[in-house]
C-alpha cells in the first residue's frame, strides 16, 4: 500500500477518496435528516465531521455502515458503490465503527470482545470448530495475535481477562476502538470518542488518533469537542440540518461565516467553554 | 444520554487504592478479604494433570454403575431406578442442546418440545408405521429431519426478534403436536406402537447391589444384561443416552471455543453491534437453531425408541416449560448448570413421588424462591459468577473507604 503517508507528515487531502457519500439524501417521515449530502474521505486523512445536535452525524455514519439505505444518492467506497449490502458485508470491506453509547459485548473478556472483530474476516464453520481443523486452528492463532497486538497497541493488554463491562469508562472507549481495529479495516469510523473525557484524557485521544492514522487507516471523526477536530483532523466538513454548509482545513472552517453563523455566532474557538457550561 | 457520564480516572479506582490490587488473588484463590468461593474448583484444577484426570474418569465410572449400585438416598422407592435415570438423561441432552439456542445464542425457544417431537416421530414413523427401517438408520434420519424442521423454523422466524419469537415457538411445538394428532398417516390420537429398539448384543451380566442399611451385599438373583435393551431392565437406555451426552458435552465445548461460540454470544449481547463487527448475526442464530434442533431431536429420538408407543400426549407445551425451567434454573449458558438443572427438574419429582399431587406447587414454589434468591441459575457461567467476585470486591473496597 504506497499511497499510505508516512508517519509525522500528515496528508493535506491529495489521496485518492477512499470514500464518497455522493449527493446522499434520507427522509424519516417528514423530517430530512440528510440533505443532498456529498463529501470524501481521503486515503490517509483524519476527516473530521462536525455539526450542532442533531445536524445529521450519527445518521450519516449509519448510512455509511449500512444500517440506514439512503433515500437518494449513493455512498462509494474504494470506488465500489456499498449498495444495499449486509452491515457485516460493509465491515469486511473495510469499514469499521465505534459506537456513541458504548455498545460493547459486556459479559465477555476484553480479549474476547476484540477476537470477535478479528473474527469478521474468519471462514471457521461448525465442522472446523468440531473436528478443531487446521483452519480453526492458523484462525484462532491469527485472531488472538491481531487481537493481543491492537489491545497493545491501546493499552489494554493488561485487561485482556476483564469482563468488559467491568473496565472503566475511558478503558472501554478504547477497547471500542480497538474492537473495531480489529476488523482490519481500511477506515475507522469514530462517533463522539472524547465524550465525556477530561481534558487530560482529550489529550491522550487525540495522541491515539494520530498513532492510528499513522498506522495506515483513514479516519473519520464525530466529535462535539471543537479544540480536539480542530486540533487533530486534516480536513473538517461541516453539517447543519443534515446540509453540509461547510468544508476545508481547520484554518479554513474557524473563519467561515456559515460554521460561525451554525454554532450561533459564536467564535468556533470559545465553543469548548461554551460547551462545559451546558 | 441525559445525565452526565463521569469518568473513572485510570490507574485507580474510587477510594484511591491503586486498581491493580483489585482482582489480585494469591495461589489458593483467595484475596486479601478472605474471599475464597472457588477454592474447592481452584483446588481441583490445581492438581496435576494425571490425578485429574483419574478422578474424572472414576466419576464416569460412576456414573455408568448408578443403576447397578442402588444407593438408597438416590434410588427411587416408587419406580424402576434404571427408567428415572433415562429420563434424567434425556432431559440433560434436551437441556444441553435448548442451552445452545437459550443460553448461548439468547434465543427464547418455548416450543422446544417440537424438535423432541419430530426426533420421536421419525423413529416411530419411519421404523414402525410406513417403513421398518433400521434402528441404525432411524437415529441419524432423524436427526437430519428434525434439523432440517430447525432450519425451516428458523428461516422465517429469526427474523423477529425477543417476545415475538417466543411465541412463534411456542406456535410451532402445538402446531406440531396437533398434527401428529390430526394426521392418521402419523398415528393420529392412538399413537405408533412398536417403535424399533436399539438392536442387543449379549455379552455378560452385570449384577445389582443390595442394600442393608450401610452395607451392601452383591445381589446376584438380580442381574443386568449387557447390551440387552429390552422392556423391563432400563439400564442399556441409560447407558446409551449417558454416551450420547458425554460426546454432545464434546461437541459443545468445541463450538464454544471458536469463533461460532463467540458469535453466538456475541449476538446475544448486543446483535446489532456484533452485525456492525461482522458477525453475519442471522446465519449464526439459524446456526444456534440448528444445532438445538439436532440435539433436541436426538433425544426424542433415543426417548422413543425406549419408550416402544408414541402418541401425541407425551409431546405437551409443558414439556417444553419444563425444558425452558431446567435451562434457566441451572444457569443459561453454562453447560454444567443446565445438566443441574435438568437433573432437578426431572429427577426430584421421580424420587418424591409420594407428593405427586404437589408436585406443581412445590415446583411453582422452587422457582419463585430460585429467581428470588438465585436469579442467574444455580451454576451461572463462570462469567456471571467472577464479575459478582469482582463486584463483591469493589464493594468491599468501598466499604472499607468508607470507614476512612
Amino acid at each position: 500500500m504506497s499511497e499510505i503517508p508516512v508517519a509525522g507528515q500528515p496528508a493535506t487531502g491529495e489521496g485518492a477518496a477512499l470514500l464518497s457519500v455522493d449527493d446522499v439524501s434520507i427522509q424519516f417521515g417528514g423530517l430530512k435528516a440528510l440533505d443532498h449530502v456529498s463529501f470524501d474521505v481521503r486515503e490517509g486523512e483524519i476527516l473530521g465531521l462536525i455539526g450542532p445536535n442533531g445536524a445529521g452525524k450519527t445518521t450519516c455514519f449509519n448510512v455509511m455502515t449500512g444500517v440506514y439505505q439512503p433515500t437518494s444518492g449513493e455512498v462509494r467506497f474504494a470506488g465500489s458503490p456499498l449498495g444495499r449490502r449486509k452491515r457485516f458485508a460493509i465491515t469486511r470491506l473495510g469499514i469499521a465503527r465505534t459506537f456513541q453509547n458504548i455498545r460493547l459485548f459486556g459479559n465477555m473478556t476484553a480479549l474476547e470482545n476484540v477476537l470477535v472483530g478479528a473474527d469478521a474476516h474468519h471462514r471457521t464453520n461448525v465442522i472446523d470448530a468440531l473436528f478443531r481443523s487446521p483452519r480453526h486452528r492458523r484462525e484462532e492463532r491469527e485472531g488472538e495475535e491481531t487481537a493481543r497486538e491492537v489491545m497493545k497497541f491501546l493499552g489494554l493488554e493488561r485487561r485482556a481477562d476483564e469482563l468488559a463491562r467491568n473496565l472503566s469508562y475511558g478503558e472501554q472507549r478504547r477497547l471500542e476502538i480497538a474492537r473495531a481495529m480489529a476488523t482490519k479495516p481500511r477506515l475507522l469510523c469514530l462517533d463522539e470518542p472524547a465524550a465525556g473525557f477530561n481534558p487530560a484524557e482529550k489529550a491522550q485521544l487525540m495522541d491515539l488518533i494520530r498513532r492510528i492514522r499513522d498506522r495506515g487507516l483513514t479516519v473519520l471523526l464525530i466529535e462535539h469537542d471543537m479544540s480536539l477536530v480542530m486540533g487533530v483532523s486534516d480536513r473538517v466538513a461541516v453539517l447543519e440540518f443534515g446540509r453540509k454548509i461547510a468544508e476545508g482545513v481547520p484554518a479554513q472552517i474557524r473563519n467561515d461565516p456559515a460554521v460561525i453563523a451554525a454554532y450561533l455566532g459564536t467564535e468556533v474557538d470559545d465553543l469548548d467553554d461554551e460547551e462545559a457550561n451546558l | 444520554m441525559s445525565e452526565p457520564h463521569i469518568p473513572l480516572r485510570e490507574g485507580s479506582t474510587a477510594g484511591g487504592v491503586p486498581a491493580s490490587t483489585v482482582g489480585q488473588t494469591d495461589d489458593m484463590g483467595r484475596n486479601r478479604f478472605g474471599w475464597d468461593r472457588l477454592a474447592l474448583s481452584r483446588r481441583v484444577t490445581a492438581l496435576p494433570r494425571p490425578a485429574k484426570w483419574a478422578l474424572i474418569g472414576l466419576f464416569v465410572v460412576l456414573l455408568y454403575l448408578l443403576p447397578l449400585l442402588e444407593i438408597p438416598i438416590l434410588s427411587t422407592p416408587d419406580t424402576d431406578f434404571g427408567a428415572v435415570l433415562f429420563t434424567v438423561a434425556s432431559y440433560v441432552l434436551v437441556a444441553l442442546g435448548l442451552n445452545v439456542v437459550l443460553g448461548y445464542a439468547g434465543l427464547l425457544d418455548l416450543g422446544y418440545v417440537g424438535f423432541y417431537a419430530v426426533g420421536a416421530y421419525t423413529v416411530a414413523v419411519l421404523g414402525s408405521l410406513q417403513a421398518q427401517l433400521s434402528w441404525w438408520l432411524l437415529i441419524p434420519l432423524a436427526v437430519v429431519i428434525t434439523t432440517i424442521s430447525g432450519i425451516l423454523l428458523g428461516a422465517p422466524t429469526l427474523r423477529v426478534r425477543g417476545d415475538y419469537l417466543a411465541i412463534v415457538t411456542l406456535g410451532f411445538g402445538e402446531i406440531i403436536r396437533l398434527t401428529a394428532l390430526n394426521t392418521e398417516w402419523l398415528g393420529a390420537a392412538k399413537g405408533i406402537t412398536g417403535v424399533p429398539r436399539p438392536p442387543s448384543v449379549e455379552l455378560f451380566e452385570l449384577p445389582h447391589l443390595q442394600w442393608e442399611g450401610a452395607t451392601a451385599v452383591i445381589d446376584l438373583d438380580d442381574k443386568t444384561k449387557f447390551l440387552v435393551f429390552g422392556v423391563a431392565d432400563q439400564a442399556p437406555y441409560y447407558w446409551l443416552a449417558l454416551t450420547v451426552i458425554f460426546i454432545v458435552l464434546g461437541a459443545d465445548r468445541m463450538l464454544r471455543l471458536s469463533r461460532v461460540g463467540r458469535a453466538w454470544e456475541a449476538t446475544r449481547e448486543d446483535e446489532d453491534a456484533a452485525e456492525l463487527m461482522g458477525v453475519p448475526t442471522f446465519k449464526f442464530k439459524l446456526l444456534a437453531f440448528a444445532c438445538g434442533a439436532f440435539i433436541g431431536g436426538l433425544s426424542g429420538a433415543l426417548f422413543a425408541s425406549r419408550q416402544g408407543f408414541i402418541n401425541p400426549e407425551s409431546f405437551q407445551l409443558l414439556l417444553s416449560i419444563l425444558f425452558v425451567a431446567a435451562v434457566v434454573v441451572g444457569g443459561a449458558g453454562n453447560r454444567w448448570g443446565v445438566i443441574m438443572g435438568a437433573i432437578v427438574v426431572a429427577y426430584l419429582p421421580e424420587r418424591f413421588r409420594g407428593f405427586e399431587e404437589w408436585r406443581l406447587l412445590v415446583f411453582g414454589m422452587a422457582l419463585l424462591i430460585l429467581a428470588n434468591f438465585r436469579p442467574q441459575g444455580l451454576i451461572p457461567p463462570r462469567r456471571t459468577r467472577r464479575a459478582q467476585a469482582v463486584d463483591e470486591q469493589l464493594d468491599a473496597l468501598e466499604e472499607g473507604t468508607d470507614r476512612v
